[in-house]
């Protein structure tokens, strides 16, 4: 393996380690077939010679068109070996005489220059094919491009543990001018492909105040986010919306640009600055999905005020429709399944849910209410004052009294975060839990949601994709004694505070939206409606 | 007189028996664990047995059922105490039995034909005076106490028996039994546990930072993260604070939403816990079987204005039915769930089951 390795240019090293890892690849299906052409390839040998130290890298980087997910590494290179004869053959001879030219060029060449010179080859290269060649040539680009779309692209933030992808993400930033956030304390292995932020640690302590790259509006609501004073899925969504819109109110389009392009590219710094202050929720990727596609969609001859009133208000009916009206016509439906003498449990904080309960309890239905919390974050408490605020009469427990309580609650009530594509519920940690407690013990669990924050994902455990919380929330002070006061100087001690976690459809029995009461097997069904209407 | 200065000396003893035993009340446990207050109630028996006046086992009897009532009455939740007092009087009547010379399996179980043969209550009335009866029960007793000293040790040492290498193995809270079992096991193999840290009393961080002191990869998830987690989990080892006659458990909050997760995900839950901790109560007594702490734990006075419109609950204790547990470990080896009947039938004449 060692042979086919070029030295390292210190111009060229992020292509160089780039094609030499997928050359490394490629060589090893690569050598018998080599060896075998080799007696005939020698006269086109002769003749590619001279360009063997560019085609070297030249010819994996065309093979492997541009997405490079990790999950296709292994196929594609695994592609051109079966159907790889005349192709490779020109470029793979060089591979086998890779360590006889001469390595003190490379150094010499500059990136761009290597670019320039690669186009160069490539097009000389696809003129002096053979037609059979230049079919099969074809033939290994189509299955690759059959692969694409369903294999897609792995989000950065649940690949931690691959030295390339943090690379990648830290230039990504750097050219946005946006700073990385670096992890904090000790991870547990079965999490080490998450993030785990420190609170204390926010991320505009190293931004320049004022910072000319991020809009104010949209530090404001980093820190926000990453403080924990903005939580909750709906209000996450809300505020973000806002922010946009403030940025689109202070926006003016640059001369020679569309609007259209331009301030899709103005967003993308802040969505990443976003995400590194804390990492974006399926309703947020939602509602910048929809942003970005009425961006687009705007005219290039519309004037600019024009196409910012426009915008202005379409965000403003998004939220109206999505939020505001989707959680009336929850509400209706919810009530619906509350009757008098009813006790109702709920978990944390849902906004969703205290607005059905407070309306409920406007219609003048009689129930009683128990809030269940848990540790560290304590929402429930929030929960609480606002539903006594409003007259209902509340029980508090924590989360490991629910065995005790349960026998005496007639229906659970859930808010989820967001609605999975195989029916899982992703939901605050704890939600799952409660679930399953409660089918042990017979009591009919709902699930409401918003249809906006359905998503594509499909997952089966609450491992592969989550949030870390802050481990030093799980500190607490109990008469003056801190336990796990040094726990950072324990090597073998870890802390471990989840934010997510998800519930399995069979422990759900209903699931409310703003589209009807369904079960939790239709979400892709609405899903794909959604898509017919869009 | 000498006699009357040891009486006080022993009354004495019982009194701050007792007024620990009321103090102990709070939700962090006992001031002593359950091994100790067990060991503390025998040797207060013995001293009692060894002090007071008495002729006749019957005697002895009635003044140690006195005191058992007292001592149980001071802290229902304790179970330890009741059964000390009721492995003592079986003590008492096995060795009536065997200074009377009858073998001991004549007056053991109420069987149909007995009933119907012997015709009413069985005239044992433990009358007779024997000489040696006193000595006879106190080395008995000093026995028991010797069993109590070794019980953790003897759980500890069956740890191998059950832990693989590289297992993640998760535990709810604080218990003795359980971190003695795991550092045995730590010595020869290495393994993963995961801590659930038992809101509101959050014993699992001391039990987290002892684990992680003996080197064993120790990592603290707080109680909801607990269904999240039990896919990655191996085994589930708990301690409990009394097993109950069905073969169930009392055990602290959370233990029966470990239990649940750990049946949903077909994980093995065994228990540990020594034999003092078997109690002949059935679980369905609902107004004694819970208890309540200061609601202060859950709610702090701190909320202010929605304190005196809430109703806040603060229970101990957790009960966990018997077709959820897996396997019972103690001092006298791996029992399965549906076989502590027969445990207790040994251990405890069926008689004293009411003080």
């Amino acid at each position: 393996m060692a042979d086919c390795g070029e030295p390292d240019g210190p111009g060229n090293k992020d292509d160089i380690t780039r094609s030499k890892n997928e050359g490394k690849e490629l060589s090893k299906e690569e050598k018998q077939r080599l060896r075998k052409q080799k007696k005939q390839q020698k006269k086109q040998k002769e003749r590619k010679n001279e360009k063997s130290e560019t085609e070297k890298e030249k010819t994996p980087v065309s093979l492997l068109p541009p997405p490079r997910p990790v999950a296709t590494q292994k196929a594609p290179s695994a592609l051109p070996a079966p159907a790889s004869a005349p192709i490779p053959v020109p470029a793979s001879a060089p591979f086998h005489s890779s360590p006889a030219p001469s390595p003190a060029d490379k150094p010499a060449k500059s990136k761009a220059e290597l670019k320039a010179e690669r186009r160069a080859r490539q097009e000389t290269d696809r003129a002096a094919k053979q037609p059979g060649s230049s079919s099969s040539g074809i033939k290994t680009k189509v299955p690759l491009s059959e692969l694409n779309p369903v294999v897609k692209r792995l989000p950065e933030h649940v690949q931690v543990d691959d030295p390339a992808v943090v690379k990648r993400l830290a230039k990504k930033l750097e050219r946005q001018q946006i700073p990385l956030r670096s992890d904090y304390g000790y991870k547990v292995s079965l999490f080490s492909h998450l993030h785990q932020y420190s609170r204390k640690a926010p991320l505009t302590q190293q931004l320049s105040i004022p910072s000319t790259v991020i809009h104010p509006s949209i530090v404001r609501l980093g820190l926000q986010y990453s403080q924990g004073i903005v939580a909750g899925s709906n209000a996450r969504s809300v505020a973000l919306l806002h922010a946009f819109k403030q940025v689109i109110r202070d926006y003016t389009t640059p001369p020679n640009e569309e609007l259209s392009r331009d301030l899709v590219n103005k967003l993308k710094p802040y969505i990443s600055f976003l995400n590194q202050c804390r990492p974006l929720s399926a309703s947020m990727g939602n509602a910048i999905k929809y942003i970005k596609k009425e961006i687009s969609n705007i005219p290039s001859q519309c004037k600019e005020e024009e196409a910012k009133t426009k915008l202005l208000t379409c965000i403003d009916r998004y939220i109206e429709e999505k939020i505001v009206l989707a959680a009336k016509a929850i509400s209706k439906y919810a009530i619906e399944k509350i009757s008098d003498g009813d006790v109702i449990l709920v978990y944390g904080c849902s906004s969703l849910v205290n607005n059905i309960l407070c309306e409920a309890f406007e219609k003048s239905r009689k129930f009683r209410v128990i809030v269940v919390d848990s540790r560290p974050r304590l929402e429930g408490r929030e929960a609480l004052r606002r539903l006594v605020q409003r007259g209902i009469s509340c029980t508090y427990v924590l989360i490991s009294a629910l065995s005790y309580i349960l026998p005496e609650v007639s229906k659970v009530f859930l808010g989820a975060h967001a609605l999975l594509a195989n029916g899982y519920v992703m939901s605050r940690v704890g939600t799952s839990q409660i679930a399953l407690v409660a089918r042990t013990f017979n009591v009919p669990v709902l699930v409401c949601c918003e249809t906006y924050k359905f998503c594509e994902k499909v997952q089966t455990d609450s491992f592969v994709s989550n949030e870390l919380d802050d481990p030093d929330d799980l500190m607490v002070t109990r008469k003056g004694k801190t336990q796990l006061e040094n726990w950072q100087d324990v090597s073998s001690l870890g802390l471990l505070n989840l934010v997510y976690d998800v519930t399995p459809p069979d422990f759900v029995d209903l699931v409310i939206t703003d589209l009807g009461m369904i079960p939790c097997t239709s979400v892709p069904v609405v899903l794909r409606v959604k898509n017919l209407d869009q | 007189m000498p006699g009357a200065d040891k009486e006080a000396d022993l009354t004495e003893r019982i009194e701050a028996f007792l007024a620990d035993l009321k103090r102990g009340g709070c939700g962090t446990g006992p001031i002593r664990g359950s091994g100790e207050t067990a060991r503390e109630t025998t040797a207060l028996l013995r001293k009692v047995t060894a002090q007071a006046r008495w002729s006749s086992a019957g005697d002895l009897m009635e003044i140690i059922r006195k005191e058992g009532r007292r001592m149980t009455a001071a802290q229902p939740s304790e179970t330890t105490v009741g059964n000390m007092v009721l492995r003592v009087l079986k003590i008492i009547r096995e060795e009536y039995a065997r200074s009377r010379g009858s073998s001991e399996e004549t007056d053991q179980q109420e069987s149909l034909h007995k009933l119907l043969t012997s015709g009413g209550l069985s005239e044992e009335n433990f009358r007779q005076h024997f000489v040696h009866l006193k000595a006879n029960v106190i080395e008995a007793i000093n026995e028991l106490l010797t069993e109590l000293d070794g019980t953790t040790d003897n759980i500890a040492m069956q740890a191998l028996e059950h832990i693989h290498s590289n297992e993640v193995i998760m535990t709810v809270g604080r218990s003795r039994t359980v971190e003695a079992f795991l550092k045995d096991a730590a010595r020869k193999r290495k393994f993963h546990v995961i801590v659930a840290e038992c809101a509101p009393f959050c014993q699992g961080h001391e039990m987290a930072t002892n684990l992680s002191k003996a080197s064993i990869e120790t990592t603290v998830i707080a109680d909801a993260a607990i269904f999240a987690v039990m896919s990655r989990v191996n085994k589930v080892i708990i301690g409990t604070q009394t097993v109950l006659a069905n073969g169930g458990l009392r055990a602290v909050n959370g233990t029966h939403t470990v239990a649940l997760a750990a049946r949903h995900h077909s994980t093995p839950l065994i228990v540990c816990a020594p034999m003092f901790k078997l109690s002949p109560q059935f679980p369905n007594e609902e107004d004694t079987f819970h208890k309540f702490v200061s609601p202060h734990e859950v709610l702090p006075f701190t909320e202010g204005e929605i304190l005196s419109k809430v109703n806040v609950h603060c229970p101990v204790f957790d009960y966990v039915p018997p077709e959820l547990i897996t396997l019972f470990i103690s001092n006298i080896g791996g029992n399965a769930p549906s076989y502590i009947y027969r445990l207790m039938s040994e251990l405890y004449h069926p008689e004293d089951h009411d003080l």
